[in-house]
């Protein structure tokens, strides 16, 4: 009997999770050889998020969403931190800090649907960044966790794509992060 | 002063006192090797990139010094994978060159090309490709730093023939900064509090260990481990990656740890209180299953890489740094253990109950290999360097050879790769040319790499090379009659082919043969007397023969198996 296809085991953030913000030399092949560390000691990546570091075409910045049930986050952070081009890593707990990403998604209209999507958008905070005739395109810029509610509300209307960029993270005001 | 990329390399080379380099030229690397010819620097023309690569390690495991490998593109490069990977493991500082092909063909699928930075990504320290050629000094200035400080290891420079071709400012590196590693830190202030809590938990011991890893060596401790452990009078052990960190001879020492490990070594690691790890990283091959191993200890983990600490086994105080210098802050806090006589008295009379034993030697052969390497050993001169391949002769070599300083065993440890002694062997030899080098083979591994005697005997590096032949790959037939049922499945390699002699002849070595304990101790006599070519001597063995003790591979090391001679005594 052919075993089942994998379908994926991380459907949603992992409880325990805890985010990375890692500073990297703005060089050819970084992501590589983070992305290659993460596959080979069998660490778990549940989003990333990469931008040129502020003020620095030299540095960019990774922000690393990691499952820390998959490994302990001193392993994880102990073995980031051999990689060269790496230059800093601040773990954020979730607690300590602000997270915000971006959802996008396209989603089919009619006459019907109309009314209750423009309800669940108002909700939910969502702005509609694009139009045609039987589609919308809407935007919301929030937490994890408001991106989750509305991916979940669009469930129920026919939907085209989504996309979610994966968040970033700054240490909450008030709370030191940790080095 | 202007320069090509080609000359700046070799300049660089020269600027970091590289004094020999392995290699095979080719293609995308032919720029370099044209003022190689006016260069100081000696270069060894290998067989195989694989050659090139061990030879280089056994240089720097002999040596203490960065060992220097330089290959072509392509299949040259992907040649020299193994040695890359068996470095990073045993953290061997080397530096590979490998040509490239030229930056505008890069991506194209081009003649020899092959993605070498992206194949070494996760075998390396770190490593460069290199984009312009005057960016080369700064890549060669920080390939060596990168290889040799901190924890060490492998760095690859990539560099596309455009490169070597094109020309530069001369210029070097002066200072660490124009290294340009803003994220590499190799040292941390060492952490006077842990320090103080490991003086606390040592104060407290009263029966403690020093388990003694590759990092001592790498660290340059083996004085400040004497003197300790002399103050202290801990027990040592020393691991595979540490044989010659403390003197076999000092009767503090009670030899390897670990699945073949001795069993007063393995047995006191299981009873002891404490347990200091000095440059080691808990290998599943110290350890076995780990649960199990030394379940009622206290562990101080010493280590200059803080991915280690915590990463098999929980301990009670980690201290980041280089051994030499926790040994010489904990001497310095004072720390001593509580009277150990007790201790001792028991570790004793596992000495007594089980030494390292092994069956008769038969007048007429099959020879035991365990009384080769005595015999061997017996007339081997002060200071010899051993080298071994992967296997049970590796093991045999490790149990009962002496050793008394630092540089004097290179082996495989945690890659443990096959074909490794012969090469390495002549890197050693190269590197220390006044030492006896003997290589103890396995007949399989001497198969693997044997045409770098063609190399040793070109360019006059007489090492001396000790087959032991059981016509096996005998660590696997091993596993085979002890855990499957003794169905030897593809292990049977033949004692007469190839004919060792022959081979060895033909490839311009002395080839000598012994079947029976007279012929033994006569090749080794006429080896002895032999300085100007390399010596290969077919040594025929006893096949059933096993490595003992063992523990089995997941098994607890309470469960130890000693030898059949020894069974039946109560422990």
């Amino acid at each position: 009997m052919s075993p089942e296809p994998y379908l994926g085991d991380v459907a949603h953030t992992p409880v325990r999770h805890h985010i990375l913000s890692v500073l990297v030399e703005n060089k050819a092949g970084v992501l590589a050889r983070i992305a290659g560390l993460f596959a080979r000691r069998g660490f778990n990546i549940y989003s990333l998020a990469v931008a040129p570091a502020e003020g620095h075409a030299r540095f960019s910045r990774v922000t690393i969403v990691v499952d820390a049930e998959s490994a302990p986050l001193e392993q994880i952070m102990g073995q980031l931190d051999k990689l060269v081009n790496v230059v800093a890593i601040t773990d954020l707990a979730p607690s300590d800090a602000v997270e915000r990403e971006l959802l996008l998604a396209t989603i089919k209209t009619n006459v019907a649907n109309r009314t209750p999507l423009l309800d669940t958008l108002g909700d939910a905070g969502a702005a509609i960044i694009d139009v045609d005739p039987g589609a919308v395109t809407v935007m919301l810029a929030g937490t994890p966790g408001a991106c989750d509610a509305l991916e979940k509300a669009l469930e129920g209307f026919a939907e085209v794509e989504l996309h979610r960029t994966g968040r970033v993270a700054l240490p909450r005001l008030g709370r030191a992060a940790k080095a | 002063m202007q320069l090509t990329g080609a000359q700046a390399l070799i300049k660089s080379l020269e600027q970091e006192g590289v004094d020999t380099i392995f290699g095979l030229p080719g293609g995308a690397i032919l720029p370099v090797y044209d003022p190689l010819i006016d260069s100081t620097i000696r270069h060894i023309l290998v067989r195989h990139e694989q050659g090139a690569g061990h030879m280089a390690e056994g240089y720097a495991l002999a040596t203490g010094r960065p060992g220097v490998a330089m290959v072509t593109s392509g299949p040259g490069a992907t040649n020299i994978v193994t040695p890359i990977g068996n470095a990073h493991m045993d953290s061997t500082p080397l530096v590979v060159i490998t040509g490239q092909v030229a930056t505008g063909s890069i991506g194209t699928d081009a003649f020899q090309e092959c993605d070498i930075t992206g194949i070494t990504m996760g075998i390396t320290k770190h490593n460069f490709l290199v984009q312009s050629a005057q960016e080369i000094p700064r890549a060669v200035a920080a390939a060596f730093h990168l290889a040799t400080t901190g924890r060490p290891g492998p760095v690859l420079i990539d560099v596309p023939k455009d490169v070597t071709q094109s020309m530069m400012d001369w210029w070097y590196p002066a200072t660490v900064e124009e290294f340009d590693l803003p994220g590499y830190r190799p040292e941390v202030p060492l952490d006077e509090g842990a320090v103080a809590r490991a003086a606390a938990l040592i104060g407290q011991s009263e029966r403690p260990v020093l388990y003694v890893g590759g990092g001592t060596l790498k660290s340059h401790a083996a004085s400040e481990l004497l003197a300790f452990a002399e103050r202290t009078a801990m027990p040592v052990v020393t691991t595979l990656m540490a044989r010659g960190a403390f003197p076999d001879s000092h009767n503090q020492h009670l030899g390897m740890p670990g699945m073949h490990g001795m069993y007063s070594a393995v047995t006191a690691i299981q009873k002891c209180d404490l347990l200091i790890s000095l440059g080691a990283r808990f290998d599943d091959r110290v350890t076995g299953k780990i649960p199990a191993f030394a379940a009622g200890a206290k562990v101080i983990h010493v280590d200059i890489d803080r991915a280690e600490f915590n990463k098999v086994r929980r301990a009670d105080v980690s201290i980041q740094s280089n051994v030499a210098c926790a040994l010489r802050a904990l001497d310095a806090a004072g720390a001593t253990p509580k009277n150990l006589d007790g201790w001792w008295k028991t570790i004793r009379s596992w000495q007594a109950q089980y030494p390292l034993v092994y069956d008769e030697p038969t007048v007429d052969g099959p020879l035991r290999p365990q009384h080769v390497i005595e015999a061997i050993a017996a007339k081997a001169s002060p200071g010899t360097i051993v080298t071994a391949g992967v296997g049970q002769h590796q093991m045999w070599a490790s149990q009962f050879w002496k050793f008394e300083e630092p540089g004097t065993w290179v082996n495989s440890g945690g890659a443990g790769t096959m074909g490794f002694g012969v090469p390495a062997a002549i890197g050693a030899k190269v590197g220390r040319p006044e030492r006896t080098v003997w290589c103890i083979d396995g007949d399989g591994c001497f198969q693997m790499t044997a045409q770098e005697l063609v190399t040793a005997r070109a360019e006059g590096i007489p090492i001396k090379v000790a087959i032991l032949n059981n016509a096996y790959l005998g660590m696997v037939r091993q596993w085979q009659e002890m855990f499957y049922d003794e169905r030897y499945s593809e292990v049977y390699l033949n004692a007469d082919l190839p004919d060792y002699v022959k081979w060895a002849e033909a490839m311009g070595c002395v080839g000598l043969r012994a079947r029976n304990l007279k012929e033994m101790h006569e090749v080794i006599e006429e080896a002895n007397r032999i300085n100007d070519v390399p010596v290969v001597i077919d040594f025929r063995t006893d096949s059933s023969e096993k490595v003992f003790p063992m523990v089995a591979a997941g098994a607890s090391n309470d469960d130890i198996m000693v030898h059949p001679l020894q069974r039946g005594a109560s422990k």
